[in-house]
């Protein structure tokens, strides 16, 4: 299953829901544009709707850091909605828990920027 | 599939040959008894080594491939991925868990491999590529002794 995405906007966050998988190749590279394209578009806020995926690969992992990198970069700050249990997993295998503020609830996370 | 419980193949440095290395040791290890959690750990670990293998080891070039072998006993679940490149010194990847390597958008597929599988075994040299020995057990903590060396 490929990634897809979606962008809506709540407040002045921009919220994109993702689903899929997050790995290796198109997908990684899908995510990559998705966020050039809101922090080119003045993005300051980005909520990363995980509840869809349910796979992330360690190039997956390196793309949400990127997108976190790249987004504080430009005075965007990125947090993460819904991680699913696997992929909690892996952030507390490499420790980007601690990189990643991550919230249950759209509504807790969107007044938290 | 005629045996599930022992594969050989020689795959080519492609992406599709890393989703397929994880598909196949997916199912093996569904259908001989492993749990979901191990099935899931097994293939993750599986496609981080064959992604290692085919662009940092081959370089996706046509010209090499991946020899893969997986086999299952009464004890665990045995990969050897095997690639054609030119070797690395594994001690040289910067650690991701340090403080300066945490935000580096590459360098988890080690860690990931060493986190899913019970026994990681790293072989590289200039002349003979790289080859990775994992092993997963059933059981957690049955190893100890293992059956084979490396090659």
């Amino acid at each position: 299953m490929s990634l897809s995405t979606a962008i809506r906007d709540v407040a002045d966050v921009k919220v994109v829901d993702l689903s899929g998988r997050i790995t290796l190749g198109e997908a990684s590279g899908q995510l990559r544009s998705t966020v050039k394209e809101l922090l080119d578009s003045g993005a300051t806020k980005m909520l990363l709707n995980l509840g869809d995926v349910s796979y992330i690969d360690s190039s997956g992992l390196g793309e949400l850091v990127s997108a976190y990198t790249t987004a504080r970069g430009r005075s965007c700050t990125v947090k993460l909605l819904n991680v699913q249990s696997k992929v909690q997993d892996l952030l507390q295998i490499t420790k980007l828990y601690t990189v990643f503020e991550a919230h249950t609830d759209e509504a807790t996370a969107v007044t938290s920027f | 599939m005629t045996d599930a419980r022992k594969l050989r193949l020689s795959l080519e440095s492609t992406l599709d040959s890393v989703e397929a290395a994880e598909l196949i040791v997916q199912r093996m290890a569904e259908l001989n008894g492993f749990d979901p959690d191990q099935v899931h750990q097994i293939g993750m670990g599986v496609r981080e080594t064959m992604a290692n293998a085919v662009i940092h080891g081959n370089g996706l070039s046509p010209d090499k491939s991946v020899r893969f072998d997986a086999s299952i006993d009464e004890q665990a679940f045995r990969v050897r991925v095997a690639d054609e490149g030119s070797g690395f010194d594994p001690d040289s990847v910067a650690d991701p868990l340090d403080k300066g390597g945490l935000l580096l958008p590459s360098g988890r597929g080690l860690l990931m491999m060493r986190a899913f599988f019970d026994e990681v075994e790293i072989g590289s040299s200039v002349d003979s590529g790289t080859r990775v020995r994992l092993v997963k057990y059933r059981t957690k903590g049955a190893g100890g002794t293992t059956q084979e060396e490396d090659q």
